[in-house]
């Protein structure tokens, strides 16, 4: 999974986002540790600090679980990774139904060619 | 040890009847690393060269470290110039030894692992090397050192964009955590996500000094994109082309 960052956004909200991401997916497994702030900030080719404060950010979100010494691990809530979870899905959905508005369908027209696609498939 | 770095106040530098610096006020704190962005001829070099004592203001003040710019602050800063300036017949390690005398703060150990990831052979001479492979011979100078501030003029201008990615990795890498990366560079957005604070200088005066991410909040848009936007066409009487 690669890092991409868009123009318009702090960069270290985008890399909150991707981190929760690779949680979702797996890419990090629940209770498994985290990288350190410096191997995540060489991966993603961004600055420490930038990382640190995504990170901090990740740890409000309750997806990741801090401790000093033994650095940062992944939560063991299955709660707050379903409620992450929701909350990206339904982001995707509004970003979804906000493009089709614009394409001149309506909410019920969006639904009903949704499941015809979904039937199709 | 002093809470700010860098401290520059009403720093003016003239060249004959040219200003090249206007009365630069600036404050640079410790662990940063922070992109001096400019047009040509904006004074990133000025500046850069008088923190590092090479040239002298016509007025105002600087102080590195709380100390004035002398013997103590030349120990504790590590430049990178904008241009080669080590005789041809050298090879990179007779470098490493030149720099092993002359800064205390030097590893070679480590410089030599930098040259092995960037793919510099060290014992080759400089002259049978490529422009960009010496600049990657003065940057892992330049970055073996333990110094408290970095500064380095157009790191990134004469290698191509591969090599640039591993440069900035190897900056990031490499700098001394407690210590702050002053670079000077108009390839903006190439390196925005490395910064953690922007400072635009125009004709010689800063006009602006925020942490990328709050420009990127206040603006929606890179600080690639500002630049371009406060620095656009300006040079050019008759505007747009």
């Amino acid at each position: 999974m690669e890092w991409r960052f868009t123009e318009d956004r702090p960069i270290w909200q985008q890399l909150t986002e991707q981190l929760t991401v690779r949680i979702l997916k797996g890419v990090y497994p629940s209770g498994s540790r985290l990288p350190t702030v410096r191997e995540l900030a060489a991966q993603a080719g961004v600055n420490p600090n930038t990382m640190q404060r995504a990170l901090v950010q990740l740890e409000a979100d309750g997806l990741a679980v801090g401790s000093r010494t033994a650095g940062r691990t992944v939560t063991e809530d299955e709660a707050v990774i379903q409620a992450a979870r929701r909350e990206r899905a339904r982001d995707a959905v509004a970003l979804c139904l906000q493009i089709l508005e614009e394409l001149g369908y309506t909410k019920s027209d969006a639904l009903a060619f949704v499941k015809e696609e979904l039937r199709d498939e | 040890m002093n809470d700010l770095l860098v401290t520059c106040t009403a720093l003016t530098k003239r060249y004959g009847r040219k200003t090249a610096l206007a009365g630069v006020n600036l404050e640079l704190g410790r662990g940063r690393i922070v992109g001096l962005l400019g047009p040509n001829g904006s004074g990133k070099t000025t500046l850069i060269k008088i923190l590092c004592g090479l040239l002298q203001p016509s007025e105002g003040a600087v102080l590195v470290d709380g100390a004035p710019v002398g013997p103590y602050t030349k120990s504790i800063i590590s430049y990178l110039p904008d241009r080669m300036y080590f005789a041809d017949w050298m090879k990179a390690t007779d470098l490493f030894d030149l720099f092993a005398d002359f800064y205390s703060d030097f590893d070679r150990t480590r410089a030599m692992s930098m040259c092995a990831s960037l793919g510099v052979t060290p014992s080759d001479r400089l002259k049978s090397m490529s422009k960009g492979t010496k600049e990657k011979v003065q940057l892992v100078l330049v970055m073996a050192r333990k110094a408290q501030l970095y500064l380095l003029d157009e790191p990134i201008a004469g290698v191509d964009p591969a090599a640039r990615d591993f440069i900035l990795g190897t900056i990031l890498t490499n700098y001394n955590e407690s210590g702050t990366v002053l670079l000077s560079t108009h390839l903006i957005s190439d390196i925005e996500k490395v910064l953690d604070e922007a400072v635009f200088l125009k004709d010689g005066a800063v006009t602006l000094h925020d942490t990328v991410d709050a420009i990127r909040e206040r603006e929606g848009k890179s600080v690639d994109a500002l630049f371009r936007e406060i620095f656009r066409a300006h040079d050019f009487e008759g505007g747009a082309f």
